[in-house]
């Protein structure tokens, strides 16, 4: 599949905005879970995606880091077409180690954590900076230390992922995806596997990153963090955006019956 | 049956616990000893059994050599068998249907022939190909010369042992979560290295044990190459009962030296499991372990007796 790319959309190319989505498409087989999703994200900017289940909000943030395939639209991430390459007017399809290299610009978290369960904190977090950027490995130390104080784990450097508990183990995702230095980090849903208890200390990480400045895109049922912490939240439904606009107005005033019905559910 | 009822005890009454008694078990174990003794006895005095002469040949040289040459072909043949294996498994799972249904091919291929078989046909290449050149200009090998009878039998076991090896790779990778490479691939982790790095250390959890079936298996499929007289441990044996005529005595020194080189086979295998279980669970004890902590406790036994 080829996008082609009207020549006025080109000249204005390296757009100032980190995620830049123009009419997103994405099906599979005969499942249309995309169906044109427009959204800008600006950089520093914190923006919430909310939503009932199955409405497609893990898909696209899985599209903006190029682990789904887009099949309409357009789709771009600090002025470069994510998985492809602009080349004239045509786009073309990146090789796999092109789109890792393009990756390694975006920090992602999951659900389900996925630390590497046979490496340490410490070498979860040095893993991809010292494989994929080629770093040295004393500097790259220096900087997961770091990190790992930050998110308040210094002492469970040389822990296993499975020692510690669900929040730690979050916390320490994080910290592996911040250890890459990304201009952008999605968050898909960080905190709906944890018991209730220990959601606060992710959240409480998660708004340290956002006051720091760092542009994010966060999947999430917690209300009270998108109220507290996004700039403009999102919601979604049957893959498409019904209502986007600052949390007082999506959330405290919404328009959509879809979004009343929906945020009445989840309080 | 006995019907149980309940008595009022006093509530600070002493009960005492009766354990319940295993007169079957002890009776089962008792026959199964006497089974053992009269047959321990039986193979100890038959004079045809010629444990003087077992003994003898147990240190045999060429025995010795034997063994060496059976151990050779294990190694090399498990090795070429890992590393196709990986490949293949690799294969199996590719995007490329070519790729993967030239991998199913040869898995089927090789598992569905006996490997007997496959080794007479390797043995008798000459007979197909009696001038092997790769298709390269220049290249002109006697088949006779190349395809030695020690040659043939590392490709017949190898190549086969790669078809099995490869189902067993295939299934540890597919063992390993999907989160697992999603999560390397998002970090910019490359195919490769997610496969090196994140992937196959943690399908050896799974991989490992049947290696270790694999490996003994394949230690005594060598007995197989005798076929194409190739000095292994067998055959070696077979040499020297053809001329003195001892050929039980014989039979059992081979036997013997397999039985200690699975033995040590088997061990090695334990241990290797319990490294590729780190992080997993808390691990039981080595025998070992716990004939250390037997010997360190007594002194706290008895304190705790006192
Ligand atoms: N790999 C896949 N193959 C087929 N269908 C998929 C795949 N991934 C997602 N889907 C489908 O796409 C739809 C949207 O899924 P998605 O995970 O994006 O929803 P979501 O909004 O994140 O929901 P949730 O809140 O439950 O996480 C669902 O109907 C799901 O079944
Ligand atoms: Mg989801």
């Amino acid at each position: 599949m080829t996008i082609t790319v009207n020549s006025r959309t080109t000249a204005t190319a390296p757009s100032p905005a980190m995620v830049r989505a123009v009419g997103v498409r994405k099906s599979f087989g005969s499942n249309e879970v995309l169906q044109g999703i427009d959204l800008t994200v600006e950089q520093g900017e914190v923006v919430c995606l909310i939503g009932p289940s199955g409405s497609g909000k893990s898909t696209f943030l899985r599209c903006i880091n190029h682990l789904e395939r887009t099949d309409g639209g357009q789709l771009w991430v600090a002025g470069a077409p994510v998985g492809y390459e602009l080349r004239g007017t045509r786009l073309h399809e990146l090789k796999d180690r092109d789109v890792c290299r393009q990756r390694t610009g975006v920090g992602m978290v999951f659900q389900h954590f996925n630390l590497f369960p046979h490496m340490t904190v410490l070498e979860n977090l040095m893993e991809a900076p010292v494989r994929a950027l080629r770093q040295p490995k004393a500097r790259v130390r220096e900087r997961a230390l770091g990190l790992l104080e930050k998110v308040g784990l210094a002492e469970k450097a040389s822990a296993y992922p499975r020692s510690l508990s669900g929040g730690q183990q979050q916390r320490v995702a994080i910290a592996r995806a911040l250890c890459m230095e990304p201009r952008l980090m999605l968050f898909d849903e960080p905190t709906s596997a944890l018991d209730p208890e220990l959601v606060g200390d992710v959240l409480a990480v998660m708004r340290d990153l956002a006051a720091s400045g760092m542009t994010m895109v966060v999947v999430t049922h917690e209300i009270g963090f998108a109220r507290d912490v996004a700039d403009r939240v999102a919601f979604f439904d049957g893959g498409r955006i019904v209502e986007i606009g600052p949390p007082a107005q999506v959330l405290g005033n919404p328009e959509h019956p879809r979004t009343r019905e929906f945020l009445a559910a989840v309080r | 049956m006995s019907v149980m009822t309940s008595i009022p005890v006093a509530a600070d009454t002493d009960l005492t616990t009766v354990p319940r008694r295993h007169p079957l078990r002890w009776l089962t174990g008792l026959l199964l000893l006497v089974v053992i003794g009269l047959l321990v006895a039986d193979v100890a005095t038959n004079p045809r059994f010629g444990w003087a002469v077992v003994w003898l040949y147990f240190q045999d040289v060429s025995i010795f050599h034997g063994l060496l040459t059976t151990l050779e072909l294990t190694v090399i043949c498990m090795a070429i068998g890992i590393v196709l294996a990986v490949a293949l498994a690799v294969m199996r799972l590719s995007a490329n249907p070519v790729v993967r249904t030239f991998a199913f091919g040869y898995v089927s291929f090789f598992r569905g022939t006996p490997v007997l078989v496959q080794l007479l046909f390797w043995f008798n290449l000459a007979a197909l190909y009696p001038v092997i050149s790769f298709g390269l200009p220049g290249v002109h090998l006697d088949a006779n010369t190349l395809i030695t009878p020690f040659m043939a039998a590392v490709l017949g076991l190898g190549l086969n042992e790669a078809a099995y090896m490869s189902e067993i790779v295939r299934a540890g990778i597919l063992s390993v979560d999907h989160g697992q490479t999603e999560a390397a691939g998002a970090l910019g982790l490359t195919r490769g290295q997610t496969l090196r790095r994140v992937v196959l250390p943690q399908a050896m959890r799974v991989i490992v044990p049947p290696t270790g079936n694999e490996t003994i298996g394949m230690l005594k499929t060598t007995a197989l190459v005798s076929v194409l007289a190739v000095h292994d441990l067998l055959y070696s044996s077979q040499i020297i009962y053809a001329k003195n005529f001892q050929t039980i005595p014989l039979l059992i020194v081979a036997s013997l030296w397999y039985l200690v080189v699975t033995t040590v086979l088997g061990v090695g295998q334990y241990y290797l499991e319990r490294r590729y279980a780190r992080g997993n669970r808390t691990l039981p004890p080595t025998p070992l372990q716990r004939l250390r902590r037997l010997v360190g406790t007594h002194a706290n036994v008895d304190r705790s007796l006192r």
